[in-house]
């Protein structure tokens, strides 16, 4: 077993070879872990770049900051279980804990600012499997990939080159559509007269394991009702959650979750591009909303309504913003659970209801 | 208590590679994945989890054969020193095998995650909770940093034993001859 001592020649090789080993394998790790790549869009630049100028909200979401949870139920028809095994598809009640909320990193903007409008689902199954999502009410998305978002948020945030967005939409042309969907969709003045999108494509499997891309909706019971944004912003600023807490408070409100399933051949990569209308639509179930919650202390505030939280027959398509949103979700998570002590439980001052 | 050997077990050998593999591939797995927005972020935290459960049971069922069959003696030409050094952080490898699978665990608990490996539904091991879940995630991520770090001297350690010292140590490991 003892071999003759090595030379002082060698030993000097040896210790070569050592250091050479040593500095690969620190450097393969460094590489893998994005040091050495300064132009790697992570997800910390995503949730960065989200911060407004004066930075962000501690203690709250990176984008969607402004929200209400809520509790309720999933009331489940069974169709749907043609198009997958997930449990909650099973005919049956479901408990969920939602959010509505607002597309602003700003906790608190007046409502009437801001245009984009949200609802967050977890609907938990018997078996504690989870289906975890989070919609829009736009009726496509704003731009055709993670790398396109980036550049968006820093173009809006861009003011050295005050053409920074005329440059970005001049690149994006799909930006366009949003913009005008931005400008001319009407305004609605409750929650619970939108209707919320998966925007995001997702594969469904059925028991006998055939596959079918799909995206979703939340349709509202309530029957929309424009209202123009100067009405809007005379109603105070936080007249979304006045609305919906006096609505459920009154009655539960509802919507009607329709699966639409694509054609061969739809679009299922880009969430810029809507399926056309007449795809086979499948209707699941009701989402009734019972109690509205204040954030600060409700059952919504510390959950992460990760779109990739999927239920057995489901699971995330070649629609790159799902992987995206996680990743940069968990980021937000991450430093916003960090912050419990910005954002106390009980609202300075507030009576809890 | 320690059966006089002058080298691991087949089965110690075995356990020691296979868990080097899997470990190394769970550190890179690791900080490959919070640095990526692409579709492998799903692929890579779809692997880091499952592999984070295989490690922790193979790093149980080692500690039982190390406990049982022991570890052949240092040679006794090896500084005090050095021998302390071996000893601690053969120990810290246990601890970081065992203990950082077990805090990603606790900390997807705390974050209320469900934790799903191999198709099977993990119960949470600790409750929700912010406070709990910035401590296990500051934790997870430092002590990954630091097992790494371990690795890189880990491997330096039985280099000079092969090449320069040549006192028979790293034969003990080594799973060829």
């Amino acid at each position: 077993m003892i071999d003759r001592p090595a030379s002082s020649a060698s030993t000097v090789r040896s210790l070569a070879l050592i250091a050479v080993v040593v500095v690969a394998l620190v450097t393969a790790f460094a590489f893998t872990a994005g040091w050495l790549s300064p132009g790697r869009l992570t997800p910390a630049k995503i949730v960065n770049a989200l911060a407004p100028p004066g930075g962000a909200a501690l203690g709250f979401r990176r984008n969607h900051a402004k929200g209400i949870c809520f509790t309720g139920s999933f009331e489940s028809n069974g169709a749907a279980l043609a198009l997958s095994k997930a449990p909650m598809f099973a005919p049956g009640s479901y408990p969920v804990t939602g959010r509505f909320n607002l597309a602003t990193a700003d906790p608190k903007a007046p409502d009437a600012t801001v245009r984009v409008r949200g609802l967050s689902l977890r609907i938990v199954a018997p078996d504690g499997s989870e289906w975890r999502t989070a919609m829009i009410d736009a009726p496509f998305f704003a731009v055709a990939t993670p790398q396109a978002f980036y550049g968006l948020l820093k173009a809006s945030a861009d003011e050295s080159d005050p053409d920074a967005m005329k440059k970005f939409a001049a690149a994006h042309p799909e930006f366009g559509a949003f913009v005008a969907w931005a400008g001319s969709a009407p305004w609605t003045g409750s929650f619970a007269q939108e209707q919320y999108n998966s925007l995001n494509s997702f594969i469904f499997t059925n028991a006998s394991g055939q596959d079918q891309a799909v995206r979703w909706s939340f349709v509202p019971a309530a029957q929309p009702e424009a209202v123009t944004p100067d009405q809007l912003k005379a109603r105070g600023d936080d007249f979304l959650d006045a609305d919906i807490t006096q609505r459920v408070h009154s009655a539960p409100q509802r919507w009607t979750l329709v699966i639409t399933v694509a054609n061969p051949g739809d679009p299922t990569a880009d969430p810029t591009r809507a399926w056309p209308e007449d795809r086979r639509k499948v209707e699941a179930g009701t989402l009734v909303v019972k109690a509205i919650e204040p954030e600060a202390d409700g059952p919504c505030r510390d959950l992460n309504f990760d779109p990739t939280v999927l239920p057995p027959g489901m699971h995330v398509s070649d629609d790159p913003f799902p992987a995206a949103r996680s990743a940069a979700y968990s980021v937000s998570f991450n430093r916003r659970t960090a912050e419990d002590k910005d954002y106390p439980h009980h609202p300075a001052g507030g009576a809890t209801p | 208590m320690t059966p006089i050997h002058d080298r691991f077990t087949p089965l110690q050998r075995a356990l020691h590679w296979i868990m080097a593999i899997c470990i190394l591939a769970m550190l890179f797995i690791g900080v490959g994945m919070v640095s990526t927005v692409r579709p492998d972020y799903l692929s890579l935290v779809s692997i880091h989890k499952p592999l984070g459960i295989v490690i922790l049971v193979l790093a149980l069922i080692r500690l039982v054969v190390r406990l049982a069959r022991g570890a052949p003696p240092l040679p006794a030409s090896m500084p005090e020193p050095m021998k302390l050094a071996a000893h601690l952080s053969h120990l810290a490898f246990y601890l970081l095998m065992i203990g950082l699978p077990l805090i990603g665990w606790g900390m997807l608990s705390a974050a209320d995650y469900p934790v799903v490996v191999f198709g099977i539904h993990l119960p949470p091991i600790l409750p929700h909770s912010n406070g709990l879940h910035t401590l296990l995630w500051n934790a997870h991520r430092a002590l990954a940093l630091c097992f790494f770090a371990l690795i890189v001297l880990h491997l330096a350690a039985a280099l000079l034993h092969a090449l320069v010292r040549r006192d028979g140590v790293f034969q003990a490991m080594a799973s060829w001859r």
